[in-house]
């Protein structure tokens, strides 16, 4: 008797991913309440919380150079541009609470080291043309991945994505604004672009993950339409897109392989260092303790803040019912 | 004094975009209170004058229909074609109806 209503539930849930495979298949979106199963949950909880983790702790690089920005108008659009990274970040641990992942846990696993976010921002931003750096290629990968994900299967993902694509594309050209700014004044400020270059063309490759070959997730993301394009496609889209940007500004992409295949319609591109990708995922990147400590420390010294907001809010609450 | 929850609410905030249209979901955040709760969403979803108006409300005070039940829930008006104007034939010649 038992063993038929293991046999039930079984035969239940296999029709359920059925149906579920079904609706995904026919370009239907999922929403927070429907019937999924859970390793889809589990995925997507991983791939937001750590997206969500990369928006905030990308703030911390940039932050660097705010009170150091050279003029008012680059000032302005910096602090613009992290306070939407905080925003964004919002969103997306807004997503994640909608299949039920808890606030604070998400971010405990950030602070645990047990969930990661992208590896590029454990570089150092040394000099103002990093910012230029930062918003062309780390914003222009970004975007890359952002616009190929506003059609991913789960909706509250999907519309945060349009929402967060709407607002980076200001962060792209404020970065090659910088970019080509400098390129184009005294020969140190070109060095000073150039050298930026040098240093965040290959970590922003980097940014699309391992290839497709050591992708193993990727099979099953794509067949639940998490993601709809695979790594390698990615990255080459991007490179595609940043080479004339780099010859309009006059600059050279550190690349001695990068050549226009007219036969594929895209460019070559060299070996990715990914014993260095590693390595940097594994804690080992130059700033990874220091953005860690950085987020711990934004936690433990913010915390009478909230403690206070929630006492105040409760005592507020019982005035209300004794009047 | 009692025990302070330490975690703060879960808000669901609706804006209203410009006058002349109802407001919509926009998403979520967290707040001790709903004067918090209101300015946090000004911060976080109307950065680019998205909204002249929003409303927010504790997250637990939303009640849903359940979407497994969204067959039996919804079916009723599927086979209610004469509740559509275009199962009425009308003369030619008479134009627009």
């Amino acid at each position: 008797m038992f063993n038929f209503v293991a046999m039930q539930v079984e035969n239940d849930v296999k029709q359920m991913e059925e149906q579920f495979q079904a609706k995904i298949d026919a370009d239907i979106r999922i929403e927070p309440r429907d019937w999924m199963p859970e390793k889809y949950r589990k995925t997507l909880i991983r791939q937001m919380s750590q997206h969500a983790h990369s928006e905030v702790v990308g703030m911390l690089p940039e932050a660097n150079w705010i009170t150091r920005a050279p003029s008012l108008r680059r000032k302005v659009a910096l602090l613009a541009k992290v306070q939407d990274e905080a925003g964004h970040g919002l969103y997306l641990y807004s997503a994640c609470e909608t299949l039920g992942a808890d606030r604070e846990e998400t971010i405990d696993d950030l602070h645990s080291g047990k969930a990661k976010y992208s590896s590029i921002f454990n570089y150092p931003t040394i000099t103002w043309a990093d910012i230029g750096a930062i918003g062309w290629l780390v914003d222009g990968a970004a975007i890359v991945n952002q616009v190929a994900l506003q059609k991913t299967s789960y909706g509250p993902y999907a519309r945060a994505m349009v929402k967060i694509c709407k607002e980076e594309s200001f962060h792209q050209r404020q970065g090659y604004e910088i970019i080509t700014v400098l390129a184009n004044g005294t020969p140190a400020q070109k060095a000073m672009a150039q050298d930026a270059l040098n240093r965040w063309w290959w970590p922003s490759l980097m940014m699309f993950g391992p290839t497709d070959a050591d992708s193993p997730n990727t099979q099953q993301s794509m067949a639940w339409r998490i993601k709809r394009h695979t790594n390698d496609d990615l990255r080459q889209m991007f490179i595609d897109a940043t080479v004339k940007q780099a010859e309009v500004a006059g600059l050279t992409i550190p690349d001695k392989d990068l050549k226009w295949n007219e036969e594929r319609g895209h460019y070559d591109f060299g070996e990715i260092d990914w014993e260095e990708f590693y390595n940097v995922i594994k804690g080992n990147g130059p700033c990874n303790k220091q953005r860690i400590e950085a987020r711990k420390k934004a936690k433990e010294e913010g915390m009478w803040v909230r403690e206070a907001a929630m006492a105040y809010a409760e005592k507020q609450k019982t005035k209300t019912k004794a009047a | 004094m009692s025990e302070i929850k330490k975690e703060w609410p879960l808000w669901e905030v609706f804006i209203r975009s410009k006058q002349g249209l109802s407001h919509k979901h926009v998403g979520s955040l967290r707040a001790a209170d709903a004067k918090m709760a209101i300015e946090n969403a000004r911060d976080v979803y109307t950065r680019r004058s998205e909204g002249i108006s929003i409303w927010v409300t504790e997250s637990v005070n939303v009640h849903a229909s359940n979407p497994t039940e969204q067959g039996p829930m919804f079916e009723p008006s599927d086979d209610k074609v004469y509740r559509h104007p275009t199962f009425y034939e009308v003369p030619e010649g008479v134009g627009h109806m």
